[in-house]
């Protein structure tokens, strides 16, 4: 799927012509993969298409949502505003695999129990969003108040919950991560 | 609600975490785009980029040889396997519209009107080919202007039809103009609505699997409402029903938008019945703001009246509404309107009233169902006209409502819009608003900051909600809406239970409520059931989601449902056990003794004997362990209420608005699920606030929609939104015997209201008050201009 698909009629610039393609390889959820891909293909449909990791949702397909947010080499990005090509040698880790690593079980576990996923279709981005906040944190940056996780979560629309438990949800966790790094069990 | 013996865990009422959300949290779940099957194909559309334009002719020869193309469908030749939709409501005299084809086949009416389909081996390449395919468009004048259209010798968009008027309804209730005449004074003001869409996260998507050898056809749809479309299937395309399997996944956001019925989506299944093939489309984010079914987009003039004691006698009520070249089906987009004029004035003991609505063609996209269906504008109307009468009086506008809402002891009664209220819980939820919202604080701090030359508003509003339409509305209309929900409840061999509801849930947490009332009435717990649901071959015959029904309905056939299964349980039971059923009953997964509790036998042994040995049991005994119960209301709808209220801030040189505090008293009858239904309630007011603040779907005089993309069009994001306060005043509906009442809309309807009066409280001392949303900066500086001049 492509972000812009212009209504105007307009000349295709490679009519006919074959797909061109190349050959990646790179690190998915700590797996090894190659594959060859269309070098117009984005990150996000290289993951659902070819992968068949279908947790990253594609929304906007222009950078706004937040939908299809991944992990590459350890920084979130936009899987739709990133070519599969130009993930080539690097690390990627998708909502499957962060949840498979057990990094966000506590996250994933408040959201749960305050309900803050609805239709779920943002929630895989919001937890990846939410874990690097989490992740700063830990090294170095104290608990967030709600007004950082708020400003932190702006790049991630949901269009059902209305915020609330999700900045609960995420509150909740750096605090008990907080108290468990200072060994307070209260 | 546990059972009256107490034996049951008691889990409604009970704030319990929803069992299938786990998935959705780690990127498990099952959206219709995610799901493939072999040998499927990708379809993209050829859309309409004018307003209005005549369709000459289609060349599809260069899109043919695009790589990936396998065929090109022209809405001509879906039209020859396909019966055409026409929306015609046979309850409302007067109504008209258009044949509408599931593509247009020689007359597009909006910008991104499907009028022909490319398929292909993968969506890119079908996208490819769009550009591709040349149609010889004839542009034709746009008609944009709702009043323009009405004007009488405007052009009409369909010449069968004679003019743009789509339908238009008065409601008259006393002598509005004596009693407007008479008043003490008088408040009037002019609202509009700026169009806008629903934006779910998740575009629609559908997969059609047209079976050619058995004739069979099954559908993965992205639908509030399978058995809808499976009807819709068949009775458009001649499949015999039985043959029809349409599956509702895991779905990214409804909010009404996917309650609608949208020809392109049943072009994807006349075109997999054509080819023989599985065929997949998924809206992308252009097709959602050029195709889907919008909302809104109303003009309203409305005057009060009020007598020398303050109190309201009268309003008069003009709407006008714009719904698209065509009216939506199968639902009409007539409701907007009908709502709007219904529920206007509805808290309030006034007693003379007239209201006009008429609904408007123009060349914009269709006007379909959206969270709230007109009751916020004709909602929002009434308060801000309330506000403005209660300044005028020089009453506190809590004062004054108090002092005109009807009386606890009036009802029963008729609203003067309509609305038959069998109770209110009007001053109860006015009460426990202003008590969490510190209403006196808010007023203190608002005057302080005015010294420092701030301006903040406090805003509080009234609304109500007719939820869970019975028969009565759609039955008489022609429209095959089924106002009827089912449940089934099995118990299987091991002791657990299996429910199959045709209720459909898109994350409000339905299915949660409906294990939690099944699973009190079987003393069972959480983990001994499931609820399987959006299946129309397999689950009981239904409405789904709609009209904030899912509890109210589908909890009520589940309450029965698993009352019945307790009857028969013990029945068997009684067999076993060599005693009566009244002396036994069932908690924590037992048979167990009325006056004792004392556990005779646990539900896997009861179903042992039910499935495998009913050799031990007396000849002719009939194991009963799966029971299937419906719900259909007695009544038109439901009658919920509550009242929000909220605090602005307001920068007077920009024109920019920041939300300080937001509360909400809301009574939705039973709560089954406090922790749903105060989600369904944030939920709603985010959007509420992103409809009057953000979101507007803007089309220039040629039809040409300027922001249809996410960058360009506004929306609610974490960082501006207030943290949302929640009381509930809890009356039980007397209608069922669970009490539920809908809850899914409340939050939007009543948001967008109070917006309306905080903002515009904020404006007062400046003489200005706002008359359009969404209020952009601009729209509050042109206000606050207007009035310093």
């Amino acid at each position: 799927m492509r972000g812009h698909l212009s209504l105007r009629r307009r000349q295709c610039q490679n009519r006919g012509m074959t797909e061109e393609t190349t050959e990646i390889s790179l690190t998915v959820n700590g797996e090894q993969v190659t594959r060859t891909v269309p070098v117009r293909r984005h990150l996000v449909d290289f993951l659902r298409l070819d992968l068949n990791l279908t947790g990253s949702h594609l929304a906007c397909e222009h950078g706004v949502c937040g939908a299809c947010t991944v992990r590459v080499d350890g920084v979130v990005a936009r899987g739709c505003l990133m070519l599969a090509v130009q993930a080539n040698g690097a690390d990627v880790v998708t909502i499957e695999g962060l949840s498979a690593s057990g990094e966000v079980a506590d996250l994933q576990m408040e959201f749960e129990t305050r309900n803050a996923a609805q239709c779920g279709f943002c929630t895989p981005g919001m937890v990846m969003t939410s874990a690097e906040l989490l992740a700063q944190m830990t090294s170095g940056g104290g608990v967030p108040d709600r007004e950082v996780i708020r400003d932190h979560l702006s790049g991630n629309l949901c269009r059902c919950t209305g915020y609330q438990a999700i900045i609960d949800a995420v509150e909740a966790t750096a605090k008990a991560r907080a108290r468990i790094a200072t060994g307070d069990s209260a | 609600m546990s059972p009256a013996d107490g034996s049951g865990p008691g889990l409604v009422g009970k704030p319990v975490a929803r069992p299938n959300i786990r998935r959705l949290i780690h990127g498990k779940g099952r959206y219709t785009d995610d799901i493939t099957v072999p040998h499927m194909l990708h379809v993209a559309f050829v859309r309409s980029p004018y307003g209005h334009a005549r369709i000459n002719g289609i060349d599809a020869s260069m899109a043919e040889t695009s790589p990936g193309v396998v065929r090109i469908v022209t809405g001509a030749e879906v039209a020859e396997i396909c019966k055409p939709m026409h929306a015609v409501a046979a309850h409302r005299p007067g109504h008209k519209s258009a044949v509408q084809n599931m593509l247009a086949t020689d007359h597009a009416c909006y910008q991104g009107e499907p009028v022909a389909a490319v398929v292909a081996a993968s969506r890119a390449e079908a996208e490819d080919a769009v550009d591709l395919v040349i149609v010889d468009w004839e542009e034709l004048p746009a008609v944009m202007d709702m009043m323009e259209a009405l004007e009488p010798g405007a052009t009409p968009i369909h010449a069968e039809l004679g003019d743009n008027l789509c339908f238009q309804h008065a409601t008259r209730t006393g002598d509005v103009d004596s009693a407007l005449a008479a008043a003490a004074f008088t408040v009037e003001h002019e609202f509009e609505f700026g169009r806008h869409t629903a934006v779910t996260l998740e575009g629609r998507a559908i997969l059609a699997d047209w079976d050619p050898v058995e004739e069979r056809l099954t559908v993965h749809q992205s639908h509030q409402s399978p058995y809808q479309m499976q009807d819709i299937y068949s009775r458009h395309l001649g499949i015999p029903e039985h043959k029809v399997q349409v599956i509702t996944p895991d779905i990214g956001g409804g909010f009404g938008l996917k309650i609608n019925v949208h020809g392109e989506e049943v072009a994807v299944v006349a075109i997999s019945k054509m080819m023989g093939r599985p065929v997949k489309y998924t809206a992308d984010r252009m097709d959602s703001f050029v195709a889907d079914c919008q909302t809104r987009d109303h003009l309203n003039t409305a005057k009060m009246g009020v007598d020398a004691n303050g109190k309201i006698t009268s309003m008069d009520y003009d709407n006008t509404l714009s719904v698209g070249p065509y009216t939506a089906y199968i639902r009409f987009g007539l409701a907007e309107g009908m709502m709007a004029i219904t529920c206007a004035a509805a808290p309030y003991a006034l007693t003379d009233y007239h209201a006009r609505t008429r609904a408007v063609y123009v060349n914009k996209g269709i006007v379909g169902m959206f969270r709230g269906v007109g009751v916020p504008v004709g909602c929002t109307v009434t308060e801000v006209l309330v506000d403005q009468a209660a300044a005028k009086a020089g009453v506190d506008p809590v004062e004054f409502r108090r002092s005109n809402f009807h009386r606890d002891e009036d009802y029963p009664l008729t609203t003067v819009g309509g609305y038959a209220a069998k109770s209110m819980s009007l001053h109860r939820c006015l009460d426990a608003c202003v008590d969490i919202m510190d209403y006196d604080a808010l007023r203190t701090d608002q005057a302080q900051a005015r010294e420092a030359n701030v301006y903040r508003g406090v805003g509080v509003a009234t609304f109500v909600e007719a939820a869970a339409f019975g028969p009565v509305y759609y039955g008489p209309s022609g429209a095959r809406v089924s106002t009827q929900d089912g449940c089934t409840v099995k118990l299987e061999p091991s002791g657990v239970v299996r429910c199959m509801t045709s209720v459909t849930d898109q994350g409000q947490g339905t299915l949660t409520g409906i294990a939690q009332i099944v699973a009190d009435q079987l003393g069972i717990g959480m983990d001994d059931i499931d609820v399987i649901s959006g299946d129309s071959a397999t689950t009981p015959y239904g409405g789904g989601a709609w009209a904030s029904r899912g509890m109210a309905m589908g909890g009520e056939a589940a309450l029965q449902a698993g009352k019945a299964l307790k009857a028969n349980i013990l029945d068997l039971a009684a067999s076993i056990l060599q005693t009566t059923a009244d002396t036994l009953t069932l908690g924590g997964g037992e048979i167990r003794d009325v006056a004792t509790g004392e556990a005779r036998m646990d539900l896997a042994e009861l179903a042992k004997v039910g499935y495998f040995r009913q050799d031990t049991l007396p000849t002719g005994t009939q194991p009963e362990l799966m029971v299937t119960r419906h719900h259909v209301p007695n009544t038109p709808y439901y009658v919920a209420n509550g009242v929000q209220g909220a605090q602005v801030e307001i920068d007077i040189e920009t024109g920019f608005i920041k939300l300080l505090g937001w509360w909400m008293a809301d009574d939705c009858g039973r709560v089954v699920n406090p922790l749903m239904v105060d989600e369904q309630i944030r939920g709603g007011i985010i959007q509420g606030i992103g409809n009057t603040l953000y979101e507007h779907s803007q089309y220039d005089e040629t039809g040409q929609l300027m922001n249809a993309s996410l960058a360009d069009y506004l929306l609610p994001m974490a960082g501006e939104m207030p943290d949302i306060k929640i009381a509930h005043v809890e009356t039980p509906l007397t209608n069922t015997e669970l009490g539920a009442n809908g809850i899914g809309e409340s939050g939007t309807i009543g948001a967008i209201a109070v917006l309306w009066c905080a903002v515009n409280d904020a404006l007062r001392p400046l003489g200005a008050q706002v008359t359009k949303q969404p209020f952009t900066p601009e729209h509050i500086l042109d206000v606050i201009a207007k009035a310093g001049r």
